[in-house]
C-alpha cells in the first residue's frame, strides 16, 4: 500500500520454533526446532499428514497458539517485529491488519446471524483502517475480483444463503479487507468439491498475485499445493522433512517420506478380464427412484456389481451416491424399482429382511470416529456380528475375533480390549473392516472410507480392501468423490449427477474417453501434480 | 479399579468434601441403631428439653430425644428419597431411550404423556393425588416417581437423540439388532455419565420434594422421624431464639451441597473428557 513494494525482503523470519502441547502425560512437541523464512509477495505450501503440525506453525506464524499449547524456544519475526516477545496487543494490532487467516471451514467460521459483508466490513472498521461506507465499498470490490456471482448483492446475504465455494471466496476477500502482507490458508478446499475447489482455487491465486501478498498455504494434498505454491515445506510429525522449490520438489524428492507420498497418487489397480456377461450379479439395481419426502433424489438408477469385482460410485455432494447406498442397504425405500440380491428381489426395507439377507450386505463408513461404538470393546464390536450371525460362542468367538484382528493387521493381543478413543483413525477405519468381515457378506458398501483419513493411511487401508477382497471374493460398491482413489480401487464406475446416472463402464473407458460432459468436466477438475495445471484449466474454461 | 481410584485422586476439594458427607450419613443411616442413644419414637423426658449431657441436642415437642430422632430421620428421609429417585430413573431413562430409538408414533404419544404430567404444577399434582391414593409411604414413593419420570424421561430422550444418528447405531440396526439391545447395549453406556449426573441433581430434588410435603403433613407420618417433619414439629422453639429445630433442616441443607458438589464434578468430567 506504501508505493514502493520491497520485493525479495524478508517478511517472516522463523528461526527453531518448538511449540508444545498439553496432553494427558505431559507435553507433547508438535513442532520440534523449525526454521522458516518467507518473502514478500511468496506463496509457501506447508504440507504434511494431520499432526504433522502443519496448523500450529501457521497459527504461530500470526503469534498465536491455540488454548493448551505454549510457546517452547524460538523466534518468529514479523517484519522486524519479535511476535514471541511483543505484547499480545502489538500483535492483536498486526492480526486481521497485516496478517490474515482463512480457516477450513468457512461454514464454521462466519457467524450465522449476521450478512457477509458486515462480518467483512468489522476489522478495518475496528482497527481503524477505513469508514464503513468506504469498507463496503472496497467489499465489493474484492467480491469482483473474487469472481463472485453478482458481486453487488451477495455481501448482503447471510452465510447459509450461499455455497461453499461461494462462502470460502467470500472469506478469502474478508482476509483481504486490510490488504495484509501475510495471509495463512489452513486447508481452503478441502471440504470442497472438485469441481468448485478449481474455481476457488483459481480465485484465490489470481487474488494473491494481484496484491502481491506473501501466503502460507496449509494442505495435505500435494496437487493442490503444488499450483499455489512457490516453494513446498515438507512436516512430518513436527519435523521439517525437506523443503525446495515447487518444481524441484515435484521433480526430484530427495527425503523417502516425500517419496512415499508421492507414490500414494499412482496406486492402481491391475486390470482384470470384464466379468462373465452371464454371471448372476452379486447385487443389481433395477431402475430405482427414492425421494427424502417430497424431494426426489433418485431417478431410474440401474447398475449391476459382480463377485470379486469393485464398482465405484463417484459425483459431487447431492448426486445422491449416499443415497444409493441407503437404497441398497434398506434404510431408504425406493419409490419405484427393485434391489436384487443374487437376482432375488430383496424388501426394501431393512426391517423386512431376513437376518441372512442383513448378513450378506455389510457397510464401512466414512467417519470412523462414528462408526464404532466408544462405550465397547474392539472384542465387543466385532465380536457381536460373529456371535449374532454365525452363532459362535466362548472359544470359538474369541478365536475367530484373533483372526479377525490378524486380517486386518492388528495385533490382537494389543488391541482386542481397547475402545475405540484408544486408536488412529486408520486403526478404526480398520475395526469398521473387521467388523464388516465379521459377518462374513459377499457384498459391502464402502461409503467415503478413506475421506476422513490421511493418503498413507488411506492407501493402506485400500490394499488391504484389495487383498480381503480378493481372499473372500467380495463385490464391493466404492462410494467416493475422489477420483484418484477411483482409479486405485475400482473395475468399473458409475457417474452420477443429480441423482442419475450419466455414464457407467470400465474404469478405463471412462477415465481415457470419457462420453458425457459431465464426467469430462469432474476428470480434468481432479487437480495433478504439474504447477501448470491451474493455468490450463482456467485458460481452457475462459476459451470455452 | 486403577482407573477408578486415579479419578477418585483427580477429584477437587469440594468434591471431596461432599463425598465425604455423604459417606458419614450413609453410615450414619445404616448404623442409626447404634449410634442413637435413645428410641426412634420413645419419649425420654419433658418437652423442649434444653442441649445436656443426656440429652445432647435437648428433646423437642413430646419430649422425644432430638439426636436420636435426626439420626433416625437419616435413613427415613434418604432412604425414600433414593427408592423414588431411581423408580423414576428406572422408568424414566428407559422410556426416554425407547422413545428416541423407535421414533415416530411412539415418540410422539409418550412425549405428550410426559407433557401433561409436566403441565401440571408437582407440588399440586402430589398433594391431589396423595389425597386420592392416602397418604402411605407405598404411595408417596409411587407418586414422587411418577412425577419425576417426567424430566428423566426428557432428559434420557434428548441425549439418546444425539447417540441415535450415530453411524454405530445405523450399523447395529442394520445387523437386525432388536430394541431391548439397541437401548441398554448401544445407547444407554453412551448416556450414562449424563444420567448419574442428573440422578444426583433429582436425587435433592426428591429429597427437598419429601421433606415438603412432610412438611405440610403428607409425607412421612407421625411419628416416624424425618427431617422435614422434625422442623414442623419443633418450628414453636424458632421463636424462642432456640436453633434446634434449625437442625434437621441444616442437615437437608448440608446433604444437598454435597450431594451438587458431586454432581458438579460429575457433569464436569462427562462433559470435558470423554471418558
Amino acid at each position: 500500500m506504501d508505493g514502493g513494494q520491497k520485493t525479495n525482503s524478508l517478511l517472516l523470519t522463523i528461526r527453531d520454533l518448538s511449540i508444545e502441547g498439553r496432553s494427558s502425560n505431559g507435553w507433547t512437541r508438535l513442532v520440534d526446532s523449525i526454521d522458516l523464512d518467507l518473502h514478500r509477495g511468496e506463496v509457501l505450501g506447508l504440507i504434511g499428514e494431520s499432526g504433522a503440525g502443519k496448523s500450529t506453525l501457521g497459527l504461530a506464524s500470526m503469534g498465536y497458539t491455540r488454548d493448551g499449547c505454549r510457546i517452547v524456544s524460538g523466534s518468529i519475526r514479523f517484519d522486524g517485529l519479535d511476535l514471541v516477545g511483543c505484547g499480545e496487543r502489538v500483535r492483536q494490532d498486526l492480526r486481521g491488519k497485516r496478517i490474515a487467516y482463512v480457516a477450513q471451514s468457512a461454514a464454521a467460521s462466519f457467524n450465522p446471524a449476521y450478512r457477509l459483508i458486515q462480518q467483512h466490513c468489522e476489522v478495518p472498521v475496528v482497527k481503524g483502517v477505513m469508514t464503513s461506507a468506504e469498507a463496503q465499498a472496497d467489499a465489493i470490490e474484492l467480491y469482483t475480483k473474487m469472481r463472485l456471482p453478482t458481486p453487488n448483492e451477495i455481501g448482503f446475504r447471510y452465510p447459509h444463503q450461499v455455497s461453499g465455494g461461494q462462502l470460502q471466496r467470500t472469506m478469502t476477500a474478508m482476509a483481504m479487507a486490510c490488504r495484509p502482507d501475510l495471509i495463512i490458508f489452513d486447508e481452503p478446499t478441502t471440504a470442497l468439491d472438485v469441481t468448485t475447489q478449481v474455481e476457488v482455487l483459481a480465485a484465490i491465486r489470481n487474488i494473491v498475485e494481484q496484491f502481491g501478498t506473501a501466503a502460507i498455504y496449509i494442505s495435505h494434498d500435494l496437487a493442490v499445493v503444488a499450483q499455489m505454491a512457490d516453494r513446498i515445506m515438507v512436516l512430518k510429525n513436527g519435523r521439517l522433512v525437506e523443503v525446495a522449490e515447487t518444481r524441484t520438489m515435484l521433480a526430484a524428492p530427495r527425503e523417502d517420506y516425500t517419496k512415499s507420498l508421492w507414490a500414494v497418487r499412482t496406486l492402481a489397480r491391475e486390470a482384470e478380464a470384464p466379468s462373465d456377461a452371464g454371471a448372476t450379479p452379486v447385487v443389481s439395481l433395477c431402475g430405482v427412484d427414492a425421494a427424502y419426502g417430497s424431494a426426489k433424489v433418485l431417478h431410474d438408477v440401474s447398475f449391476d456389481i459382480h463377485s470379486g469385482r469393485t464398482v465405484a460410485v463417484v459425483g459431487e455432494s447431492g448426486s445422491g451416491k449416499s443415497t444409493v447406498a441407503r437404497v441398497i442397504s434398506g434404510l431408504l425405500q425406493p419409490t419405484r424399482g427393485e434391489v436384487r440380491f443374487e437376482g432375488r428381489a430383496l424388501a426394501p426395507g431393512y426391517l423386512a429382511r431376513g437376518r441372512d439377507d442383513l448378513r450378506h450386505v455389510q457397510m464401512i463408513y466414512q467417519m470412523p470416529d462414528t462408526a464404532l461404538n466408544p462405550r465397547q470393546t474392539i472384542r465387543d464390536i466385532i465380536g457381536r456380528p460373529v456371535e449374532f450371525y454365525l452363532g459362535l460362542k466362548g472359544r470359538a468367538k474369541e478365536e475367530r475375533i484373533h483372526a479377525l484382528l490378524d486380517q486386518i493387521e492388528l495385533d490382537p493381543k494389543t488391541y482386542i480390549d481397547r475402545r475405540p478413543t484408544e486408536l488412529s483413525g486408520g486403526q478404526k477405519q480398520r475395526i469398521g473392516i473387521a467388523r464388516a468381515l465379521a459377518a462374513e457378506p459377499k457384498f459391502i458398501i464402502c461409503d467415503e472410507v478413506t475421506s476422513a483419513l490421511d493418503q498413507l493411511v488411506a492407501a493402506g487401508i485400500l490394499k488391504l480392501l484389495a487383498r480381503v477382497q480378493k481372499e473372500f471374493d467380495l463385490a464391493l460398491m466404492f462410494i467416493t468423490h475422489d477420483l484418484a482413489t477411483v482409479k486405485a480401487v475400482a473395475d468399473e464406475v458409475v457417474v452420477m449427477q443429480q441423482g442419475r446416472v450419466v455414464e457407467q463402464g470400465p474404469v478405463g473407458t471412462v477415465f481415457s474417453a470419457p462420453a458425457n460432459d459431465y464426467t469430462k468436466r469432474l476428470l480434468e477438475s481432479v487437480p495433478e501434480m504439474d504447477p501448470e495445471w491451474l493455468d490450463r484449466q482456467i485458460g481452457a474454461r475462459r476459451s470455452a | 479399579m486403577r482407573d477408578f481410584l486415579q479419578t477418585l485422586k483427580s477429584a477437587p476439594p469440594t468434591a471431596w468434601f461432599g463425598m465425604a458427607v455423604i459417606a458419614t450419613m450413609a453410615l450414619v443411616a445404616v448404623f442409626a441403631p447404634l449410634i442413637a442413644p435413645y428410641g426412634e419414637t420413645q419419649i425420654v423426658g419433658a418437652q423442649y428439653e434444653p442441649w445436656s449431657e443426656a440429652f445432647l441436642l435437648g428433646t423437642d415437642n413430646l419430649g422425644r430425644d432430638m439426636f436420636s430422632r435426626l439420626v433416625f430421620g437419616t435413613r427415613n428421609t434418604v432412604g425414600l428419597a433414593l427408592l423414588a429417585t431411581a423408580i423414576a430413573f428406572g422408568i424414566g431413562s428407559v422410556l426416554g431411550i425407547v422413545a428416541a430409538v423407535l421414533g415416530g408414533l411412539v415418540d410422539r404419544i409418550l412425549s405428550r404423556i410426559i407433557d401433561i404430567i409436566m403441565a401440571i404444577p408437582s407440588l399440586i399434582l402430589a398433594l391431589m393425588l396423595l389425597t386420592i391414593v392416602g397418604a402411605s409411604i407405598a404411595s408417596m414413593i409411587f407418586v414422587i416417581a411418577l412425577i419425576y419420570v417426567a424430566p428423566v424421561f426428557r432428559l434420557a430422550r434428548a441425549s439418546a437423540q444425539s447417540v441415535v444418528v450415530m453411524d454405530y447405531i445405523e450399523a447395529a440396526r442394520l445387523r437386525g439388532e432388536g430394541l431391548g439391545w439397541l437401548v441398554v447395549k448401544e445407547v444407554l453406556p453412551n448416556i450414562a455419565s449424563t444420567l448419574v449426573a442428573e440422578f444426583g441433581l433429582r436425587f435433592c430434588f426428591v429429597f427437598l420434594f419429601i421433606a415438603a410435603l412432610s412438611f405440610l403433613g403428607l409425607g412421612i407420618q407421625p411419628p416416624t422421624a424425618d427431617w422435614g417433619s422434625m422442623l414442623k414439629e419443633n418450628a414453636t422453639l424458632i421463636s424462642f431464639g432456640d436453633i434446634t429445630p434449625l437442625l434437621p433442616a441444616a442437615a437437608i441443607a448440608l446433604l444437598t451441597v454435597s450431594v451438587n458438589f458431586v454432581v458438579d464434578w460429575m457433569l464436569h468430567r462427562s462433559s470435558g473428557l470423554k471418558d
